[in-house]
C-alpha cells in the first residue's frame, strides 16, 4: 500500500491542533470543539481501517514508510506490529474520550487544552509507530512537553510541585536512554531498529545499555521506587490529563520494554530478571498497603495503578507467552478501567470540588446510574472475573508461576489486597450514609458524561468476556519476541 | 435447552435490572418466571439424564487461547451438575417467589430480584464449567452476587462492612483456588477436567520443589484447592465472613448462604475428586478441617441469640459433616447431604424470616417466645425443618447423615473412627442448639415488650407456599432419593466421582445404626426441660463456667484474633510504607532532595556574582596568584 497510513494517523490530530489555533477566538470555543472532536473521531476510524487491514499472520512489522531525514544519519521509520497496533488503537480511543471530558468540566483557556491534547495524540501515536530509535526518542520525550503543561496549567492547588516533579523524574531517566542511543549509533553504525535487531548488539555492551534504557521506562512505567511523581502529578492534574497518563502515557513505557528492551538486549534482559521481578514484587505489596490508607481518590487510584503496572512489568519479563500477552492485556485493560475510574472521579470532582473519600458517602442515593458504573468499574479494577483486568492479571500470574512460585504466589496477594482497597473506598464512598449535604444536592450523570462511561464499561466487558480479538492480533507478534528471545539465549550458550 | 436453563436467569437479571420503569410488580413477575422455567427444564435435564444417560458437553465459544492455553464456555452436563443444577434452579426459583413477599416493604426490589437472577446465572456457570477456570468465574461471580446482596441494604454500616468481609476472606480462599490452578496448567498443561482427570495417574509420583521442599504435586493441587473449598463454603479460619453476611436480607439467606453458594466447596472437591483420591494426606485434610468446622460451629451455636446466626452456624457445622463425607471417600453421600441439605436449611431461613417478619424485624429469640399459636403455619414448617436437620429417623437428614457416619464407620481407618465419633457428637450438639432455637422461639412466655403479641402476624400465602414446598422435600428428599445418590446398586454418579478403594467393612453393628436416632431423640425432652421447664441449671452451669461461656459466645475469639494480627499491622504498614517510606525517604532523597541540593549549590553560585568591582578582582587575584604558584612550582 503506497498511501502513508501511519504517518497520517500521526499527524492528522497536529493539523487538527493547527486549524484550532487559526481560528482561534477568545471566548468562543465550539468550533475548537467541533474540530477536535472531528479529527480525533476520524483518527479512530483511520486505526479502526488500520487494524482491520492489518494482516495477524505476519510476523514482521507492516505499513512501512521510510524517509531520510538528516541523510545518513537519521531516517524517519515508521512501521507497525501486532503490538503496536493494539497501543495506536488503544490511544485513538482514548483520546475522544478525554476530549469529551474536557469539554465537560474544562472551564478555562479550553482551546488551549485541546490544542495540548491533539498535539499529546500525535506524540503518543508517533511513539508507537517509530522504528528509528531517534524518532522514538524524540516521539517519547517531546509527550512530556504537551503533559506538563496540562498539568501546570490546569492543575490544581499544587500543581507547580507536582508539574516540575513530574518533568524532574521522567528527564533523569531519558538523558540516560538518549546516551545509550547515541553509543548504539557508535557500537552498530544505525539507529534503524530493525537493522539493529538483525545485527546485533555485542553481549558486553548490553547490560549497561539495558539499564540506561530500564532507568527511562522504570521512571514512566513507574517502578517502585520512581513512582511517587505518579500520585503527585495524578492528584493536580485535570481528569483528562489524569486518563491520558493513567491509560497511555504509562503504557509507552511497557512497551518501551517489550520492543526494544526485550528485542535489543535479550541477553541482560534474562539477566536482569530478578531485579524486575523483586522491583515488581515491591511495587505490588507496598503500594497496595500505601493506597488502602489513602484518602484521596485520585492518589488511591494512582497507588492502585503502579501496583497494576507491577503485573505489567512482572508479566513482560517471564519470557513466555502466556506472561507476556497477559502483559498486552494488562496494559490494556488498565488503559481502560483506571481512565474510567479517574472519569469517575471527575464527576464527583466537577460537582463538588473535593476528592476526598471522607467527604462523600451514600452517594448511590443521588447519583444511583452513576454509581452502577462506577462499581462496575471497581470490580473491573479488582479483577473480577468477566473484566479485562481479570484476563490480563491470571494470564500474568499464570506465566510468571512457570518461571518462579514465589514470584507468583507473592503477586498474587496483591489481588486480595486489591479488593481491599478498592472495595473500602467505593464503600466509603458510593454506599453508607450521606454525611455531607453537598451530596444530596447533586446530579446524576447527564447524556455525554453517560456515553463515555457506558462505552468504557462495555468495552472493558465485551473483552472480558471475549478477548480473542486482541490476543489473535499479538498472537503472532508475541511469539516473535519469545522466538527471538530463545534464540539469543541458545546462541549465547553456544558461545561459551 | 441447557442454554436456556443457564441463560434464562441472565436475562431475567438483566432485563429486571434495567426495566425498572415498568413498575416494581413486572420485575417480579418477570425474574420469577424466568428461574421458574429455568427450574423446570433443569429437571427435565436430570429426569432425561437419569433416563436415557443423556449427558453432554456443549461448547458455546472460545473464551481465552493463548499458547497453549485454550479455555471454552461451555455447559457441561453430567450426573454432578445436573444434580447441581436442579438443586440450585428449585431453591432459587422459591426464593425468588417468597421475595416477593418478604420485600414488599422494599423500595428497591427490581434490584433486589435482579442480584437474585444474576446470582443464579454465576451459580450455575460455576457448575456446568467443563474447565478450572470458568468454575473460576462462577466461583467469583457468586461471591460478587454475595457481596452486593449482604449490602443490599447499604445505608446500614454493619451491611457493608460485612459485604467487604465476605468479598475478602473469600478473596483469600481464591487465591488458594487460583495457585491450586496454576498448579494443575504448569503440570498438566491444560485446565480442561476431563483432560486433567485423566493424566492425574501418571503424576502421581511427581514432586514440585517449592517453599524450600519437595512436596508431591498432586497433594499441594488438592491442598490449595480445598483452600478455596475452605473459603467458599466457610470451613474453620475462613468462616468468619459467614456469620456476618446474616446481615443480607434473609432470603438471600437462605438461598446463597445455606442452599447453594457454600456448598460451592464441597462441589469443588467432589468435582475433583479424580484427583483428591490420589492424595491420602489432603483426604486426612479435608477430612478434619470437616470434623474441626463441624464440632466448632455446633459449639458455637449453643449460645447464640440471633435466630438468623444460629442458623449460620448450623449452617457451618452442616457443611463440616459434607467435607468430612467427602474427606473419608464417600463424595456421594457428600452430595446427597448437600441435596437434602438445601431443602431443609432453605426452609428453616425462610422460615426464620417469618418469624423475623412477624416480630416486626427482631432477631434476638431471648425476644422471642409463646408465639405457637400466632404463627401456627411457620411454627409447623419450622418443626418440619428442625426435625429434619437434627436427623429425626425417616425426615430427609436421617438419611443423609446417618449415611455419612456409617460410611466413616465402615472404613475402617483411624480418621473414618474420629470422623464417626465426631458425627455422632454434633449430631448430639445440633439437636441441642434447633431445639433450643425452636423452643425458645415459639414455645415459653412471650418475651417481647416492645411489640405486643397480638401485633404478631403469620406470612401471607405468598411467602408459605415456597416453604411448603420446600417442607415436602425435607420430608420426602431423603426417603425418595436415597436409593438413587447412595444405593449400593446405584450407578447413577457414573463417572462423575471416582472411588479408588471403596469401604473396608461390610457390616454396620446395630449400635451404630441405633445411636444417632437414639440421641437426637432424646434430646428433644432434655432441651424442652433446660431451655423451658427449668432455666435455672442452664443459668447455674453459665454462671459456674462463664469463661468457656464467653468463648463460645464470642466465636472462640477469631475475629478478634484476625483484627489483631491482620488487619491492623496491615493498616499500620500501610501508613508507614506511605509517610516514611514515600515521602519521607524517596521524595526526601530524590527529587526533593535533589532540587534542595541544586537550589543550595545556585545559591551559593549567586553570591559570587554580586556585581561589584572588588569582588570581582579579588577573584581575579586569587586565580592569578594560584597560576603563578603552579608555575613557579613547575
Amino acid at each position: 500500500m503506497n498511501f502513508p497510513i501511519l504517518s497520517t494517523i500521526i499527524f492528522l490530530p497536529l493539523l487538527g491542533a493547527l486549524f484550532i489555533f487559526i481560528s482561534n477566538k477568545k471566548n468562543e470555543s465550539s468550533s475548537a470543539i467541533y474540530i477536535s472532536i472531528f479529527t480525533s473521531m476520524a483518527n479512530l476510524l483511520l486505526t479502526f481501517f488500520l487494524w482491520y487491514s492489518f494482516d495477524k499472520s505476519f510476523s514482521g512489522f507492516q505499513f512501512i514508510e521510510e524517509k531520510n531525514w538528516i541523510s545518513g544519519l537519521i531516517k524517519f521509520k515508521l512501521g507497525i506490529d501486532g503490538i503496536s497496533i493494539l497501543f495506536i488503537v488503544l490511544t485513538a480511543f482514548i483520546i475522544p474520550i478525554c476530549i469529551i471530558s474536557c469539554v465537560i468540566s474544562v472551564k478555562k483557556r479550553l482551546n488551549e487544552f485541546l490544542i495540548a491534547i491533539l498535539i499529546l495524540e500525535t506524540f503518543m501515536i508517533g511513539v508507537f509507530c517509530s522504528l528509528d530509535l531517534i524518532i522514538f526518542y524524540l516521539f517519547f520525550e517531546a509527550g512530556l512537553i504537551p503533559m506538563f503543561l496540562i498539568i501546570g496549567i490546569w492543575g490544581g492547588p499544587r500543581k507547580i510541585y507536582s508539574a516540575y516533579k513530574f518533568f524532574l523524574f521522567t528527564l533523569l531517566g531519558s538523558v540516560l536512554m538518549l546516551a545509550a542511543i547515541i553509543f548504539i549509533y557508535w557500537a552498530v553504525g544505525t539507529t534503524d531498529y530493525t537493522e539493529i535487531y538483525k545485527l546485533k548488539i555485542a553481549k558486553e555492551y548490553q547490560y549497561l545499555l539495558w539499564l540506561a534504557f530500564f532507568s527511562s521506562f522504570a521512571v514512566k512505567t513507574p517502578m517502585w521506587p520512581v513512582h511517587t511523581w505518579l500520585p503527585d502529578a495524578h492528584v493536580e492534574a485535570p481528569t483528562a490529563g489524569s486518563v491520558i497518563l493513567a491509560a497511555i502515557l504509562l503504557k509507552m513505557a511497557g512497551y518501551g520494554f517489550l520492543r526494544f528492551s526485550l528485542g535489543m538486549f535479550p541477553i541482560a534482559s534474562e539477566f536482569f530478571t530478578p531485579l524486575v521481578f523483586t522491583l515488581s514484587i515491591i511495587a505490588i505489596i507496598y503500594t497496595s498497603l500505601v493506597a488502602l490508607m489513602q484518602d484521596d481518590m485520585k492518589k488511591l487510584i494512582a497507588y492502585s495503578s503502579v501496583a497494576h503496572m507491577g503485573f505489567v512489568t512482572l508479566g513482560i519479563f517471564t519470557f513466555n507467552k502466556q506472561g507476556i500477552e497477559g502483559s498486552m492485556f494488562q496494559m490494556i485493560s488498565h488503559g481502560i478501567i483506571s481512565a474510567a475510574l479517574f472519569l469517575c472521579v471527575g464527576v464527583l470532582y466537577d460537582r463538588t470540588g473535593s476528592r476526598m473519600i471522607k467527604s462523600f458517602g451514600g452517594v448511590v442515593n443521588y447519583l444511583p446510574n452513576f454509581s452502577l458504573i462506577f462499581i462496575i468499574f471497581v470490580l473491573g479494577a479488582l479483577g473480577l472475573p468477566g473484566t479485562t483486568g481479570f484476563i490480563g492479571e491470571f494470564l500474568v500470574l499464570l506465566g510468571a508461576f512457570k518461571i518462579n512460585y514465589l514470584v507468583a504466589i507473592l503477586a498474587s496477594t496483591g489481588v486480595v489486597l486489591c479488593a481491599a482497597y478498592m472495595l473500602w473506598m467505593a464503600k466509603r464512598v458510593v454506599f453508607g450514609n450521606t454525611n455531607n449535604t453537598i451530596v444530596t444536592k447533586l446530579k446524576d450523570i447527564n447524556f455525554l458524561e453517560a456515553t463515555i462511561l457506558i462505552v468504557l464499561c462495555l468495552v472493558s466487558i465485551v473483552f472480558g468476556f471475549y478477548p480473542e480479538p486482541l490476543l489473535n492480533t499479538m498472537d503472532i507478534s508475541v511469539n516473535g519476541i519469545i522466538q527471538n528471545h530463545q534464540n539469543e539465549l541458545t546462541v549465547n550458550l553456544i558461545n561459551k | 435447552m441447557e442454554y436456556l436453563v443457564i441463560f434464562l436467569p441472565l436475562i431475567g437479571s438483566i432485563i429486571t435490572y434495567f426495566g425498572k420503569s415498568f413498575g416494581n410488580l413486572f420485575s417480579q413477575i418477570f425474574s420469577c418466571s424466568m428461574v421458574v422455567i429455568s427450574a423446570v427444564i433443569s429437571c427435565f435435564i436430570f429426569y432425561d439424564g437419569l433416563i436415557n444417560d443423556n449427558y453432554g458437553n456443549y461448547l458455546i465459544f472460545e473464551w481465552i487461547s493463548s499458547g497453549n492455553l485454550n479455555v471454552n464456555w461451555s455447559i457441561k452436563i453430567d450426573p454432578l451438575s445436573s444434580v447441581m443444577i436442579m438443586v440450585v434452579t428449585s431453591v432459587s426459583a422459591l426464593v425468588h417467589i417468597y421475595s416477593i413477599g418478604y420485600m414488599s416493604h422494599d423500595p428497591h426490589k427490581p434490584r433486589f430480584m435482579s442480584y437474585l437472577s444474576l446470582f443464579t446465572f454465576s451459580m450455575l456457570c460455576l457448575v456446568v464449567s467443563d474447565n478450572f477456570l470458568q468454575l473460576f468465574f462462577g466461583w467469583e461471580g457468586v461471591g460478587l452476587c454475595s457481596y452486593l446482596l449482604i449490602g443490599f441494604w447499604f445505608k446500614r454500616e454493619t451491611a457493608n462492612n460485612a459485604a467487604i468481609k465476605a468479598f475478602i476472606v473469600n478473596r483469600v480462599g481464591d487465591f488458594g483456588l487460583a495457585i491450586g490452578i496454576f498448579i494443575i496448567f504448569l503440570i498438566f498443561g491444560t485446565l480442561n477436567f476431563e483432560e486433567v482427570f485423566l493424566l492425574v495417574p501418571e503424576f502421581t509420583k511427581t514432586n514440585l520443589g517449592i517453599f524450600g521442599g519437595e512436596y508431591n504435586v498432586i497433594t499441594l493441587i488438592c491442598v490449595f484447592l480445598f483452600i478455596g473449598a475452605m473459603g467458599k463454603s466457610a470451613q474453620f479460619l475462613l468462616h468468619t465472613w459467614l456469620p456476618d453476611a446474616m446481615e443480607g436480607p434473609t432470603p438471600v439467606s437462605a438461598l446463597i448462604h445455606a442452599a447453594t453458594m457454600v456448598t460451592a466447596g464441597v462441589f469443588l472437591v467432589v468435582r475433583c475428586s479424580p484427583i483428591f483420591e490420589y492424595s491420602q494426606f489432603a483426604m486426612n485434610l479435608v477430612a478434619i478441617t470437616g470434623m474441626i468446622t463441624a464440632l466448632f460451629a455446633a459449639s458455637v451455636a449453643l449460645v447464640q441469640n440471633d435466630i438468623k446466626k444460629i442458623i449460620a452456624y448450623s449452617t457451618c457445622s452442616q457443611l463440616g459433616y459434607m467435607f468430612f463425607a467427602a474427606g473419608v471417600g464417600a463424595y456421594h453421600i457428600a452430595m446427597f447431604h448437600l441435596f437434602t441439605h438445601a431443602f431443609f436449611k432453605a426452609l428453616l431461613f425462610l422460615g426464620a424470616g417469618s418469624v423475623i417478619h412477624a416480630f416486626h424485624e427482631e432477631q434476638d429469640i431471648s425476644k422471642m417466645g409463646g408465639v405457637w399459636k400466632k404463627i401456627p403455619y411457620t411454627m409447623i414448617l419450622m418443626l418440619i425443618g428442625t426435625l429434619a436437620l437434627t436427623g429425626f429417623p425417616f425426615l430427609s437428614g436421617f438419611y443423609s447423615k446417618d449415611a455419612i457416619i456409617e460410611f466413616a464407620y465402615l472404613k475402617d481407618t483411624s480418621v473414618g473412627y474420629y470422623a464417626c465419633s465426631v458425627g455422632v457428637f454434633t449430631a448430639f450438639l445440633t439437636a441441642i442448639y434447633s431445639w433450643r432455637l425452636f423452643f425458645k422461639t415459639f414455645l415459653g412466655k412471650y418475651n417481647n415488650k416492645s411489640i405486643p403479641i397480638e401485633k404478631t402476624h403469620d406470612s401471607p400465602l405468598v411467602m408459605i407456599i415456597p416453604l411448603i414446598i420446600l417442607a415436602i422435600g425435607a420430608l420426602l428428599a431423603g426417603y425418595f432419593f436415597k436409593d438413587l445418590f447412595i444405593g449400593n446398586n446405584s450407578t447413577f454418579w457414573n463417572e462423575s466421582i471416582l472411588f479408588l478403594d471403596f469401604v473396608k467393612l461390610e457390616n454396620i453393628p446395630l449400635w451404630l445404626i441405633i445411636i444417632t436416632p437414639t440421641i437426637i431423640t432424646l434430646a428433644i425432652p432434655f432441651s424442652y426441660f433446660l431451655y423451658i421447664k427449668d432455666k435455672t441449671i442452664l443459668d447455674g452451669v453459665k454462671n459456674s463456667n462463664l469463661p468457656l461461656y464467653n468463648f463460645l459466645l464470642k466465636k472462640w475469639y477469631i475475629d478478634e484474633l484476625y483484627d489483631f494480627i491482620f488487619i491492623k499491622p496491615l493498616k499500620k504498614i500501610g501508613i508507614f510504607f506511605w509517610k516514611k517510606g514515600d515521602q519521607d525517604t524517596i521524595d526526601r532523597y530524590g527529587p526533593d532532595g535533589i532540587s534542595k541540593f541544586i537550589k543550595f549549590i545556585s545559591n551559593k553560585a549567586i553570591q559570587f556574582q554580586s556585581g561589584y568591582i572588588y569582588d570581582y578582582a579579588f577573584v581575579m587575584l586569587i586565580g592569578l596568584s594560584a597560576l603563578i604558584t603552579y608555575l613557579i612550582l613547575n
